[in-house]
């Protein structure tokens, strides 16, 4: 887009457009207070909602059942199911073949100890070994490992697949501008619209969670592996030509080898997407930490609850440090000399260290697994000190306050306001928005996508949705921006809260769900204040981001200039951090409507709720109708703001 | 040296960019100029050039950046494929070679030397430079040694485990020279090899060039961007301007007669008097007479007897024959400078 810095130049007038369109959006919804709009005006009637659900289920039976495809499913399941039960008995004993485990507590924390030494020193090591000790200690050693069995066996399958369609894409351009904007799509499809098919197609339990997720975390992979292998230097290449390499040698040698470390990114985000689905997939059966993390909140019991999630926490923290250390890894070279078992002391270490306390654990049960009441769990005290703390009256109130403000005056209000706006309405407004950020196209796209939802049926839903996420949103925004500014004045400050949110995004998303439990029940304000949450972590990063990398002459030169610490802020830094803001709302945004529809779980009357319901049936349709619902509004807020993103960059001379 | 086969030889190579290169070219009047080119919406990166390159010889192409020097060098050994035009190396047409014979060929013939090294990162100096060996198949040993002699040669002994990024620049580049050096190649492609390294390492990086080239003597096409190396270095430069040779000569000649207003702007600031040779001066139909000087002497290295002679030509000796006088008042000029 050579001509965007241009923009003005361009003959369609923005701006004159996007008036142009909220006006007809203001007149409608004036006509409906005024009560004088016609009712199929203010929302599309019954008779013209075509069936999609209907026609997508013909579809679908038809590529089941005619096609075959469901044998061809279930006959993979059977393979991926002995694939799983050999794990699940190497990691918690189940009785399947090899039979040889469960591996003792202690040699898996010793391996990991050893493993995270090898990549990070001390400090991750103490993080790896910690992390495995804590989990038996507090007697959830058999629940971790069935969420980490699954995830050895689906993490590799989701890399080897994502790692050969990236290499697919970067080969052939037909493929890349094939699966891109599938791509696009897959990743804002909400998790919901992944279990209901693994389901069908997969049975229900483990099998077809390990499918979901498998599913779940290939698109990041495909895409870092193009992105890496597009990035190998072009000297590295000529050089490897210049040295004879056939085809095959150069993928082999050069390629794969200089794009290690976005492969290596790929890789930590497949293990942390897998972790995040594994646990979600607690909703289609399967067991593990998911599974009783979401019977102890449905049975508010918030001790254990806690307890499960600081495992999870734990453990993301863990596998998203060590796989990340990894990235950054490079290879040290030995001084002449050095002998085998100097320059492989780790390996040597970490097959001591297991075979040790394998052998232990055969005449120290204690060192192979804790039993039952010899743990530590304090989960009823939790619970107890929790529940009483709430009851306290102080507390009590503060909460009940900022419930009443938020629902009362703030989220009811917004809601109904959004819901009575006449649905063409809407849709002029979104367009407007589009218009003005984006362009024309990105117009058009909104206009097509939100048209799409109001004839998908569930408009009102879809609308509530979309309110919980701008509510949230704007909270967010309330509270992430300010402290990333405050935050970005100081080095030292920067550098911890982007710790922070960098910890924090590796959590997965259920996670959130247990303080704004804790504090709020089981309300509409729980839930927004989860999605708030979830979405205030990269609002606060972008700010600091943004705000940090603002070239050093500039403000300088602000500086300079004599401008007041504040007319610096607004005059220099904030337009200059703007895009890279913009990017951190739109990622907002996205974490909010994945949220949306976790938070389903505690109940709530959007979208989320009725995918959820589609999941006791078999309401293949259905679900991806809401699915594509969800889809299509993130990626509206998507393309716009990240094409204003982007013309702002360049416009500032910024890329 | 005409009557053997130029190891490089190009004709009328042309090198466009853009969407259909070939057909554009096709229709388009040779003597379009660059930048109307550009205005079509296509960049010729090479324009027209014919050039051989002898056994033995060391070109320098010269020019500034965007000039086509490096798009040049990199279709001697096709890692660009040429719109138009033939290239000859030892006789063989290599654009009408198959995949795997081109392979072979660079297996066998080429070495190149790049800007920014082009080192493999995930591999030790032993196993960057012994890539080019394991590519064509040779067994682990064979590779090894052959590997540990050329680090030897460029001086990185006992450096052999490291990695690249272990290396300070001026390191990494001779891993660069060695990986070229490893299949003992015939023809040298340098691409600005030491644009990225500190003035002092430059230098150092030059000498240490010279003294391998004098062991080595291969054919040798080196690119730079920097005049003063390209008069350093050359047997034969050639300058370069929008993917055009403006002028190919030795340097006395480019320097005593630029060809065209271009080349002579990079003329102007030189030393003349360090550049210029007996050799360069001599003119064959005069002998002088008294003692002869050897043709390899620049004029700034005979300054004291230019200025205490009296003769009008000395003769000038290349290898123990005499090849003819030069003028002395001519000398004098550009030693101190004179128009």
């Amino acid at each position: 887009m050579a001509d965007a810095p241009y923009v003005t130049a361009n003959p369609f007038n923005r701006s004159r457009a996007a008036l142009l369109f909220l006006g007809c959006a203001v007149v409608l919804t004036m006509l409906q207070y005024a009560a004088l709009l016609p009712s199929w005006l203010h929302r599309l009637p019954e008779t013209m909602i075509p069936p999609f659900a209907a026609w997508l289920d013909v579809v679908f039976n038809f590529i089941k059942d005619d096609l075959g495809l469901l044998k061809l499913t279930r006959f993979l399941t059977s393979g991926l199911e002995n694939v799983l039960d050999a794990s699940g008995n190497i990691f918690f004993g189940k009785r399947r073949w090899p039979n040889l485990g469960p591996m003792p507590w202690t040699a898996v924390a010793g391996v990991a100890a050893v493993i995270g030494y090898y990549l990070g020193g001390w400090r991750l090591a103490a993080l790896a070994g910690g992390t495995f000790v804590w989990t038996a200690l507090i007697g959830q050693w058999k629940i971790a490992m069935e969420t980490v069995s699954v995830l050895v066996v689906a993490a590799p399958l989701a890399f080897i697949i994502g790692l050969s369609w990236g290499i697919a894409a970067w080969k052939y351009e037909w493929i890349n501008k094939a699966i891109k904007p599938v791509l696009s799509v897959l990743q804002t499809l909400p998790f919901f619209t992944y279990l209901l098919p693994a389901v069908i197609f997969f049975k229900v339990g483990p099998t077809a969670g390990a499918m979901a997720t498998i599913v779940y975390a290939i698109p990041p992979m495909i895409l870092m592996t193009t992105l890496g292998l597009q990035k190998v230097s072009p000297e590295v290449v000529e050089a490897g030509k210049m040295s004879g390499c056939s085809r095959f040698q150069m993928l082999r040698h050069v390629y794969l080898p200089s794009a290690r470390s976005d492969i290596l990114v790929g890789v930590n985000q497949v293990i942390m997407l897998c972790l995040a689905m594994v646990v979600l997939t607690a909703f289609i059966g399967m067991p593990g930490l998911g599974a009783k993390l979401l019977a102890m909140m449905g049975s508010f019991k918030l001790g254990r609850s806690f307890e499960i999630g600081i495992t999870i926490v734990l453990l993301a923290v863990t596998l998203d440090r060590m796989s990340k250390a990894w990235v950054i890894k490079q290879p040290v070279h030995f001084e002449k000399g050095t002998s085998w078992l100097n320059r492989h002391k780790t390996l040597v270490l970490a097959v001591c260290l297991f075979v040790g306390f394998t052998l232990l654990s055969k005449v120290i049960p204690l060192v192979g697994s804790i039993g039952r009441g010899q743990d530590f769990s304090q989960g009823r005290e939790l619970d107890r000190a929790i529940k009483g703390f709430l009851a306290i009256d102080g507390v009590q109130s503060v909460t009940y306050g900022i419930r009443y403000v938020l629902n009362v005056w703030v989220l009811n209000p917004f809601r109904d306001f959004m819901l009575s706006i006449p649905t063409p309405a809407v849709i002029l407004i979104i367009v407007a928005f589009a218009i003005s950020l984006g362009g024309r196209r990105e117009g058009i796209i909104a206009g097509v996508f939100f048209g799409l939802v109001a004839l998908s049926g569930w408009w009102d839903r879809s609308i509530i949705t979309l309110y919980s996420v701008l509510a949230a949103v704007s909270i967010a925004m309330l509270i992430g921006i300010p402290l990333g500014v405050w935050a970005s004045r100081s080095e030292k400050w920067s550098r911890r809260i982007l710790i922070a949110c960098d910890t924090a995004q590796t959590f997965p998303s259920f996670i959130y769900l247990i303080p704004a439990i804790m504090l709020f029940g089981i309300t509409a304000t729980a839930v927004v204040g989860s999605i708030t949450i979830f979405a205030m972590v990269p609002l606060t990063r972008y700010t600091i981001e943004g705000l940090r990398t603002v070239p050093l002459e500039m403000t300088e030169a602000a500086d300079m200039a004599g401008a007041t610490r504040m007319q610096k802020l607004m005059n220099v830094e904030l337009p200059l951090a703007l895009p890279t803001m913009a990017v951190g709302f739109n990622q907002a945004i996205m974490f909010a409507f994945f949220m949306v529809i976790i938070a389903a779980f505690i109940g709530t009357q959007d979208l989320g709720q009725e995918l959820q319901r589609t999941l006791a049936g078999t309401d293949l349709g259905k679900n991806f109708v809401l699915g594509i619902c969800v889809s299509l509004m993130a990626l509206t807020f998507d393309v716009v703001i990240m094409k204003w993103a982007t013309q702002k960059k360049q416009a500032l001379g910024l890329t | 040296m005409s009557s053997e086969i130029p190891v490089i030889s190009c004709k009328n190579v042309w090198k466009v960019f853009g969407a259909d290169p070939k057909a554009y070219l096709a229709k388009t009047p040779p003597d379009r100029s660059f930048d109307d080119m550009r205005e079509d919406g296509y960049i010729a990166g090479v324009k027209d050039v014919s050039l051989d390159v002898h056994q033995g010889e060391m070109l320098v192409i010269m020019g500034l950046s965007g000039s086509g020097k490096s798009t040049l060098v990199r279709c001697f050994s096709r890692l660009h494929e040429i719109t138009a035009g033939t290239i000859e190396v030892e006789g063989q047409d290599i654009m009408s070679l198959a995949e795997k014979d081109l392979i072979d060929l660079r297996r066998s013939k080429m070495g190149m030397v790049f800007q920014s090294f082009g080192l493999l990162p995930h591999r030790s100096v032993l196993d960057n430079v012994a890539f080019p060996l394991e590519m064509r198949g040779q067994d682990k040993h064979t590779r090894r040694e052959r590997a540990l002699e050329v680090i030897k040669l460029v001086g990185l002994e006992g450096r052999e485990d490291f990695f690249p990024r272990e290396l300070s620049g001026g390191q990494q580049q001779r891993v660069g020279i060695a990986r070229s050096l490893a299949i003992e190649p015939d023809i040298w492609f340098l691409d600005e090899p030491f644009s990225a390294l500190d003035p002092l390492i430059r230098k150092e990086m030059q000498d240490e060039f010279l003294r391998l080239q004098q062991m080595l003597n291969k054919t040798i096409v080196f690119i730079t961007h920097d005049f003063d190396e390209a008069l350093r270095l050359a047997d034969r430069i050639a300058i370069m301007k929008d993917g055009a040779i403006e002028q190919c000569d030795t340097p006395d000649k480019i320097v005593l007669r630029p060809a065209t207003e271009y080349v002579r702007k990079f003329t102007e600031d030189v030393d003349k008097s360090r550049v210029v040779r007996a050799g360069g001066l001599a003119e064959v139909s005069q002998t002088g007479e008294g003692d002869p000087v050897d043709a390899g002497l620049s004029v700034q290295k005979m300054a004291r007897m230019l200025i205490e002679d009296t003769r009008e030509f000395i003769p000038v000796i290349r290898k123990g024959k005499p090849i003819g006088a030069f003028s002395r008042a001519e000398a004098l000029d550009i030693l101190l400078g004179d128009q």
